[in-house]
């Protein structure tokens, strides 16, 4: 019997936009239900490769392979298996929370998609928001309904970039909690992109430092704050960031 | 090696359907875009109407083929609005910032582009029917009276409306909204050349052959025909369907081929200006 596809596989992924490399060469495969976070400063490449995972660009080079899927080319084999939650990418303002899961729903092909939308409106404290218009909610209550989306179709890998950006400690660490729950019932595998460290360091069993398109770092929190003699994953980050990691390592 | 990838002509009536609903709630609870489907047709047909009514009164040719000029007008909107119908209703999604949702969904692109058309028809129907009824009461001119002739115009000027909409759809996922204006000006390219308002034989005889590429042109021509010499075409409308079929396949071809470009340089991650 074969061992199932690891959710994400990369081998050698290039991606080159005219002619700025924005990923150069990254490796990496996900464990089923693990929590990675992807780190990195502007223009590190994140976006880029969360991109490439999810199809929306083609590989210069080198492979991405989702679910068993060569994207993007096999992308709807495994995109209703997959889902993506993100500030940045909105949704549509005049539309109800109730509409817009709907819509999504059937896009998703979620079988008795009213029971879902009531059980996400449960969860995630929306059940009195299901008929306002997304437009009219606070920053809080639309990224906890971009999370509802993102959970709409169940899915087995999850892609977060900066789930918590712009929202309050106590609603962050709400959806936080929301997220570690979500991967223990489903043993959802999931992918984080975010510059909040205190985040990666709760939610993420591995952390991946991109830079300049490399990947300059990949191990666990813990071993990386004991390889960087560090107190904070902030202060590894500051470390790669700034080209220090290599002479604190050399000096120990 | 596959270039459109795995699935891509997979077809789900339920995705479609959702997409349509999707549209169909947006226009519902915005009463300023249902006043602006029925606004601009209903004040073009006004003009036009009481043009040929003070012409009618003063020329005799005119008073034979009483309602070219709001046929005309009507058969044009049917066009422009189309088109336009279906370009604003993909447009939504770029400025809602919902086309990467989209796009990372299992929503195959003739799924989109099959809601976009209903969508389109849907769009239509709330603007232009009002006004074809405004065009009996004001100006005594039937649209309806036009019977099979108005299926097969109205066929061939969606068909075409559709290409377009669909070649411009791609060019604003290709290019961001820095390309929205297109959506608004390039079917007006088609309104000189596909002789709305007169006949072919009026344009210089080198730009005749332009015009008979264009597959609006059979219909106004038709339409022509028919309320002057009360004659129905056939012949015009198949070699309308004819071109049609190699627009749409065209405006088919140029929206997939841009989606395979959008995706290279990344243009559906920064989907904006």
């Amino acid at each position: 019997m074969h061992a199932p596809a690891p959710p994400i596989a990369i081998e050698r992924l290039v991606k080159i936009y005219k002619t700025v490399p924005a990923v150069d060469g990254i490796s990496f495969t996900l464990t089923p239900g693990s929590v990675t976070g992807l780190l990195g400063g502007n223009g590190a490449g994140k976006t880029t490769t969360i991109a490439s995972i999810m199809g929306l660009t083609t590989p210069t080079s080198g492979q991405v392979t989702v679910l068993g899927a060569e994207m993007p080319r096999q992308r709807y084999r495994v995109l209703h298996r997959m889902n993506f939650e993100s500030p940045y990418v909105a949704m549509p303002m005049r539309l109800t929370i109730r509409q817009n899961l709907t819509v999504f729903g059937m896009l998703y092909g979620v079988p008795d998609l009213a029971a879902r939308i009531k059980q996400l409106g449960a969860e995630l404290d929306l059940t009195d928001l299901l008929d306002r218009q997304t437009g009219k909610l606070s920053d809080g209550q639309k990224t906890r309904v971009a999370l509802a989306k993102g959970l709409i179709n169940a899915p087995e890998l999850l892609l977060l970039d900066e789930p918590t950006a712009s929202l309050d400690p106590d609603t962050a660490d709400w959806v936080r909690g929301r997220l570690e729950r979500y991967r223990r019932e489903r043993n959802a595998t999931m992918l984080i992109a975010s510059h909040n460290m205190a985040e990666v360091e709760r939610l993420c069993d591995r952390v991946i430092i991109m830079k300049r398109g490399h990947i300059e770092d990949d191990d666990t929190p813990v071993k990386l704050l004991a390889r960087y003699g560090r107190r904070t994953l902030e202060e590894v980050f500051l470390d790669v960031a700034r080209g220090r990691g290599i002479e604190r390592e050399a000096a120990q | 090696m596959t270039t459109i990838g795995d699935g891509v002509l997979d077809f789900s009536p339920r995705r479609t359907g959702a997409m349509m609903l999707r549209y169909w709630y947006l226009l519902r609870s915005s009463w300023p875009r249902l006043l602006d489907l029925v606004y601009w047709p209903t004040v073009q047909m006004v003009t036009w109407g009481f043009l040929q009514f003070y012409i009618v009164q003063n020329a005799g040719f005119f008073a034979q083929a009483a309602g070219i000029f709001i046929g005309a007008v009507l058969l044009w909107d049917i066009l422009f609005r189309g088109q336009l119908g279906f370009s604003i209703s993909f447009m939504e999604e770029m400025w809602a910032r919902n086309i990467g949702n989209l796009m990372m969904s299992p929503l195959r692109p003739f799924e989109f582009i099959s809601a976009l058309m209903v969508m389109s028809i849907v769009r239509l129907a709330i603007g232009t029917v009002p006004v074809t009824f405004l065009a009996i009461a004001f100006f005594g001119f039937n649209l309806y009276s036009l019977g099979l002739a108005l299926v097969a115009f109205f066929l061939n000027l969606m068909l075409t409306a559709w290409a377009v909409g669909i070649f411009v759809s791609g060019l604003v996922l290709r290019n961001g909204l820095g390309a929205e204006n297109l959506a608004w000006s390039v079917m007006f390219l088609f309104m000189p050349l596909t002789c709305v308002y007169y006949p072919v034989a009026t344009l210089p005889a080198w730009l005749q052959p332009v015009s008979w590429a264009l597959p609006p042109t059979y219909v106004f021509e038709g339409m022509r025909a028919l309320l002057i010499q009360h004659t129905f075409r056939p012949d015009l409308m198949l070699d309308a369907l004819a071109l049609n079929v190699v627009f749409f396949a065209a405006g088919v071809f140029g929206f997939l081929k841009l989606l395979q470009s959008a995706r290279r340089h990344g243009s559906l991650i920064q989907a904006g200006e």
